[in-house]
């Protein structure tokens, strides 16, 4: 029972941790270009602005997978119900 | 601590239950139909018109010059269904300043049951747009073999635009509920705060890829006329150009 608990709130929070440093480094790479190219074309600012928006939101989905994930191993983990149906001893 | 709106259950009637998200959702509904209602009582054509009206004229001429800037011809036909979408999710977003309020969206039934709007609403206007036959077959473009991957991607794209409005709207009120046990003063507002500025961009990116989709799936229908077009001598019978 208690390795279930461990495993699950160790997994919870490695998931997070390493799982937001790939779409943090790659949003910030997208904006970077994002402002050098509105320095070179100022007037093109509103599609530039909008297709930044739609990338940083497609680039977000993952870590907000990695977040998903780690809130249902925290709040509605599936195998703790099973563990308390079986009591300690098994 | 809840996880979503689901589990706070208002009313139960045997195995019937009313949760708080289908309460708020109804109530936005309520509030957006009969706001828009009682300011359309009385329109008015000329210069001087009503603040309300000229305020739905902003919202709703901004929303169809998006609609253009997306790469969709006639923005009026898609206007209703993309309006709305942007419409609910703002709202939804918007009303976490009433205290008490959860935003339906925050569970994910709200947020699948308007992928699956997007998910059946971008072939209907696929097939609205060029026919049945052609629209099937801009799924074996570019090649055949890239049939499965194209209806894969139908499926994730529409899981993706689930997930992603749920996971924004989930933590912005799970991180209040977390903050409001150990600081509660300053510090949930300006979350909230937070919370309120992702919630506008969410709604906004929703719309936005759901008119993406549908420029893709109807975008087809003119790329494929022109090298027909260019393949004969130039003057060809129907050039839509």
């Amino acid at each position: 029972m208690t390795i279930i608990a461990v495993a699950s709130i160790v997994t919870a929070g490695l998931t997070t941790g390493i799982g937001v440093l790939g779409p943090a480094l790659g949003e910030g790479r997208a904006v970077a270009t994002a402002l050098s190219s509105l320095a070179q074309q100022p007037d093109a600012s509103a599609t530039i602005t909008r297709t930044l928006f739609v990338g940083l939101a497609m680039i977000e989905s993952t870590a907000i997978y990695c977040f998903v994930v780690s809130m249902i191993l925290i709040f509605a983990n599936p195998f703790w119900n099973s563990v308390i149906a079986h009591p300690a001893g098994k | 601590m809840h996880l979503s709106p689901d589990q706070m259950v208002l009313w139960r009637h045997g195995a019937f239950k009313l949760n708080a998200t289908i309460a708020y959702t109804w109530c936005l509904m309520f509030v957006l139909a009969a706001g828009s209602k009682l300011v359309t009582r009385r329109l008015s054509f000329g210069p001087d018109r009503s603040r309300w009206q000229n305020f739905l004229e902003i919202i709703v001429t901004g929303i169809e010059q998006q609609i253009e800037a997306v790469g969709l011809s006639r923005p009026r036909s898609y206007l209703p269904f993309l309006g709305t979408l942007f419409l609910f999710l703002a709202m939804a977003a918007l009303c976490t300043i009433v205290p008490g309020y959860e935003p339906p969206t925050a569970s994910l039934s709200t947020t699948a049951a308007l992928a699956l709007c997007v998910l059946v609403a971008v072939p209907l206007f696929g097939i609205l747009d060029q026919g049945l036959g052609s629209y099937l077959a801009s799924y074996l473009q570019p090649t055949v073999i890239m049939l499965p991957f194209n209806i894969i991607s139908e499926f994730s794209r529409t899981l993706a635009l689930a997930v992603r409005l749920f996971g924004n709207m989930m933590s912005g009120s799970m991180i209040v509920a977390i903050l409001l046990t150990l600081t509660p003063f300053i510090f949930p507002l300006v979350m909230t705060l937070l919370g309120l500025l992702t919630g506008m961009v969410q709604a906004y990116i929703f719309s936005i890829l759901a008119a993406v989709y549908i420029a893709a799936a109807t975008r087809s229908s003119e790329l494929a006329r022109q090298p027909r077009a260019a393949a004969g001598t130039g003057a060809s019978t129907d050039e839509h150009t």
